[in-house]
């Protein structure tokens, strides 16, 4: 077991495409239970920094550790679809739009891979339909496809079915975006749930309001560096640098 | 002579059993044509070169020659090199693969078109990439695909007809036994034509059915 200080660690994460580096020498430690959101002006590197996590976007240098193992070791290529499997199951993710099976309802979509990694039987996954979906607010439209339901439902599905892998951590890539304004409510309500579980958390958002009100840590990045980071109160009251100011002041004058 | 259709009755026995026949072979052709045309799609796709290259050859084979040689040398040309197979099997063989390869073509257009996101999401749960190719993404394919594999398949009941030629009794091959029997082609062909117009019919409800069906899960 690793300190809890450094149950996430992201050590000098690089990443290019070719000439273009979007994430410069980034280092980043998570408590366990933490809460770090990461903001910052669209390019930025967030999105990518976040899919490194889980290995969705690959880094081209520096290591990513979840709980005293390396996310992305360096191994034979069967080997490492086999770990990286392995810790992606433990690593929940929830996309900018959804990314429902809109082949399954809203049950299955929860169900279908602890079914198929954790072998569960019918009336554990049914169960576990249940709690999930039930923890979301989702209960009711649990027999429900994806193109049945609204935008901030399909997201709590979504949630549900990330949860159900019974995760060490949840990432969130910009999971208000593509919400109607009414809708982006029922959605941070069901991630503070979870922040209250002590869930760790990491966050890539556009919502300053709730990474202050949410957030145990603020990241601000720009052009694949980390600018500023440190508790909300310091990041958004008093920012140190001039750039987090001018981002800041940008989105407090122009939400959208 | 003019037309005379009281010969049909004491045929029409013979001709309904080719019907049977034409049916039992569509929907064996058919269900091979789909299966086939997911792995065809699949192997063309996903499957390293050593696999891959020679399925390529096998459905240029198939794409670019006509169906009626093909079912000669499947029926005729494989017993040479000691596959005897019935003539039901040869031709339900040759129809399923060819248009397995025509399926194929828009399977692999829709397994492209899938959201990129699909693929992702599974993925991050921790499924391997060929169990979410089989969950989720070539589900969503083929249920995008089904109108135009419905057409195909409509394309594969009339093609049957061709496999009279190695002499399964279906309903092309009956209806010229018929006529063969009371020198009335024409009488007999109308029949036929009707029969298949009927089963084509009752095809594309079927088609009907299934897109309804599907159309909340897409």
């Amino acid at each position: 077991m690793t300190e809890s200080t450094d149950f996430v660690q992201i050590r000098h994460a690089q990443k290019s495409f070719g000439t273009l580096e979007v994430l410069k020498d980034i280092s980043l430690n998570v408590a366990r239970g933490q809460i770090v959101a990461i903001i910052g002006p669209s390019g930025s590197g967030k999105s990518t920094l976040l899919r490194a996590i889980n290995d969705l976007d690959a880094l081209t240098g520096g290591e990513v550790w979840l709980d005293g193992v390396q996310v992305n070791k360096q191994l034979p290529h069967r080997q490492y679809e086999k770990h990286i499997n392995e810790m992606r199951q433990q690593i929940g993710m929830v996309f900018q739009h959804f990314n429902l099976f809109p082949h399954m309802t809203a049950r299955e979509n929860v169900t279908m891979a602890p079914k198929m990694l954790k072998g569960l039987s019918a009336e554990e996954a049914d169960a576990l339909a249940k709690e999930q979906l039930d923890k979301v607010g989702m209960l009711e439209r649990i027999d429900y496809y994806p193109s049945q339901l609204s935008g901030g439902q399909k997201q709590r599905v979504a949630i549900a079915r990330a949860l159900a892998m019974n995760p060490k951590l949840m990432l969130f890539d910009e999971a208000t975006s593509a919400l109607d304004p009414e809708l982006v409510s029922e959605v941070n309500q069901v991630m503070k749930k979870l922040a209250e579980e002590h869930m760790t958390m990491i966050i890539v958002t556009h919502e300053m309001d709730f990474a202050a009100s949410v957030c145990d840590r603020v990241l601000f990045m720009d052009q694949g560096v980390v600018v500023e980071e440190g508790p909300p109160e310091q990041v958004f009251g008093n920012p140190q640098k001039a750039r987090t100011r001018a981002f800041l002041r940008k989105e407090l004058d122009n939400p959208e | 002579m003019g037309l005379d259709f009281t010969v049909i009755p004491k045929y029409l026995d013979v001709v309904l059993l080719g019907c049977l026949w034409t049916i039992a072979i569509t929907v064996a052709a058919a269900l091979v044509s789909f299966f086939g045309g997911i792995l065809l799609a699949v192997v063309a796709l996903y499957a390293p070169a050593v696999i891959r290259l020679p399925f390529r050859a096998f459905e240029f084979v198939f794409m670019g020659t006509p169906l009626l040689l093909q079912l000669f040398l499947i029926y005729f040309g494989l017993v040479q090199i000691g596959i005897d197979l019935p003539a039901f099997v040869a031709g339900v063989i040759g129809l399923g693969l060819h248009f397995a390869v025509y399926n194929s073509e828009l399977i692999q257009t829709a397994i492209i078109s899938v959201d990129r996101g699909q693929m992702e999401a599974a993925r991050t749960l921790g499924l391997s990439r060929t169990q979410a190719l089989r969950k989720v993404v070539v589900p969503q394919a083929v249920r995008a695909v089904i109108p135009p594999i419905g057409n195909n398949m409509i394309a594969l009941l009339k093609d049957s007809a061709l496999v009279s030629v190695i002499g399964v009794s279906e309903l092309t091959l009956s209806a010229q036994r018929a006529i063969g029997a009371t020198y009335r082609p024409f009488e007999f062909y109308l029949l036929a034509a009707a029969f298949y117009y009927v089963i084509n019919l009752a095809m594309e409800w079927v088609q009907r059915r299934i897109e309804r069906r599907i159309a909340i899960s897409r």
